[in-house]
């Protein structure tokens, strides 16, 4: 350790004393019940407040939306292309799944910042960091469902005199469906949540409600951008799933 | 051309900022970023990543074993992991901020709560895969639960663990990032205090966090590698 502490510590340490002064000394000398619950300290969730403020989140939540749709489109036609490009040859089974998996592990919002000297602050950089994101769980899933379709299938495709072209699209992407949208419901839901962070780049969303303002210190507004980041991720994933359904109908005669 | 070459000049700045302290127009002249702090930044990202994984391991790997060794809670050991992926980490880290307070050991089990649910989903789906047949041989053969879970299913299920103790690492020291939020400085201050360290520092903190995650992701793969024993490599090889 450096005998300097550097200043993002005692930043940190300057708002905790403050906070501390600020909860110790001032509101207990007054009657802290005639207060509205979003100025006192200690009040984890303030209904009125919500109350009042509920219309404040519609666009975040239209523009987080629009950053997680537009992000898993983009992500998901590279992928699949990648993926039909390695299914068709190979060897690029293998530098495919590393590449993408580079790109996977760099955490998104290191990524925007690498980003941000050719494209600019705004929701361009974070739809394409957070498109890349994708790129691996989508591939990977992608790859897993065509490897799962049984050789003998694809030899009864071709005997009944189906070209390539032909098996691929009519037997084995139908069959790898179910894996193709397991992998696009886990993209999905994870872009939800990662989308907060488009908030550090300027790109908008529910970030916007955790992290700016003063909104850091105030658990109210936090909560509800965390409900509504879960409700949307399981909205998604519902549709994907309902989605999945309607294409396989095979699959589900099976089960029942 | 010249429009062309900016974002080579930005990554330049960024590299010096690493290397060489830097003039900060914030801090009343006192120098900013050069190796000493990015190391010392890194190796706070590494500790708080550390700990936190060590925590989820502690608590997610035995429960995810025995669970999927029992055959027992399918719905709910794939519900949490499914429920984890949702959980914005920013706002995880915010809410552990504000509520409970800041400083390594709020930061530590919050980091802890995003690692969990990859390693106790997959630790579970591993063991399930396991052939039964192989279970049964060992049961026979007299071992005790606990040495088939250690000595059969665990060695056999190793790529789906460490594939879920990679996931859980990445999450980890990708949140680790956003953690001088809650007043734990990693190499996100870089980062986040941009106007401290100017833009030069945002983007080194970048390279440095893309370096970090990528490192131990490495390192985590080669893990994998000496963890896998010698009759499975063989066999896929």
């Amino acid at each position: 350790m450096s005998t300097r502490p550097s200043r993002g510590l005692m930043t940190s340490v300057a708002l905790l004393a403050a906070a501390g002064d600020v909860g110790g000394d001032f509101f207990r000398e007054r009657d802290s019940g005639s207060l509205p619950c979003q100025a006192r300290p200690d009040e984890p969730f303030c209904f009125d407040w919500a109350k009042d403020n509920l219309d404040r989140f519609g666009t975040p939540t239209v523009q987080h939306l629009e950053l997680v749709v537009i992000s898993v489109v983009i992500g998901f036609a590279v992928a699949f292309a990648l993926a039909l490009f390695a299914h068709r040859r190979g060897w690029l089974r293998a530098p495919l799944l590393a590449a993408t998996g580079v790109l996977y592990t760099i955490p998104s919002i290191a990524f925007f910042f690498l980003l941000l000297p050719v494209t600019g602050l705004g929701k361009d950089t974070a739809i394409i960091a957070l498109a890349v994101y994708t790129l691996q769980i989508i591939y990977r899933n992608t790859m897993l469902g065509l490897d799962n379709v049984s050789s003998s299938v694809k030899d009864a495709a071709r005997g009944m005199g189906l070209t390539d072209r032909q098996i691929l699209w009519r037997v084995e992407l139908p069959l790898a469906t179910p894996e193709i949208i397991a992998g696009l419901r886990i993209a999905v839901v994870s872009t939800v949540a990662i989308a907060t962070l488009a908030v550090f780049i300027g790109g908008g969303g529910l970030g916007t409600q955790i992290y700016g303002g003063g909104n850091l210190t105030f658990p109210t507004s936090i909560f509800i951008s965390l409900a509504i980041v879960v409700v949307m991720a399981l909205a998604l994933d519902a549709i994907l799933l309902a989605i999945q359904r309607l294409t396989t109908p095979w699959r589900r005669a099976r089960t029942i | 051309m010249s429009a062309a070459l900016l974002p080579l000049a930005s990554f330049g700045g960024a590299i010096e900022f690493i290397l060489e302290p830097q003039t900060s127009n914030v801090t009343g002249g006192k120098k900013v970023g050069g190796f000493e702090q990015a190391m010392e930044l890194a190796l706070k990202q590494l500790e708080v990543t550390a700990l936190a994984l060590a925590v989820a391991l502690v608590i997610a790997l035995p429960l995810g074993l025995y669970l999927g060794h029992r055959g027992k809670g399918e719905g709910v050991v794939i519900g949490f992991g499914n429920a984890g992926r949702a959980l914005p980490e920013l706002a995880l880290i915010a809410l552990v901020a504000a509520l409970i307070g800041i400083g390594l050991v709020p930061v530590t089990l919050a980091l802890a709560v995003l690692g969990i649910p990859p390693i106790l989903t997959n630790a579970y789906v591993g063991v399930r895969q396991v052939d039964p047949a192989a279970v049964d041989a060992a049961r026979g053969m007299g071992m005790s639960e606990m040495a088939i879970i250690r000595k059969v299913e665990l060695p056999l299920a190793i790529a789906t663990v460490m594939g879920g103790v990679r996931s859980a690492t990445i999450a980890i020291v990708a949140t680790a990032t956003i953690a001088p939020l809650a007043g734990v400085v990693t190499l996100g201050d870089f980062i986040i205090n941009a106007s401290i360290y100017g833009e030069d520092g945002r983007l080194a903190g970048a390279i440095l966090v893309a370096l970090l995650a990528l490192s131990l992701e490495g390192l985590l793969a080669l893990l994998q590698r000496r963890l896998t024993s010698d009759g499975l490599k063989v066999k896929t090889a």
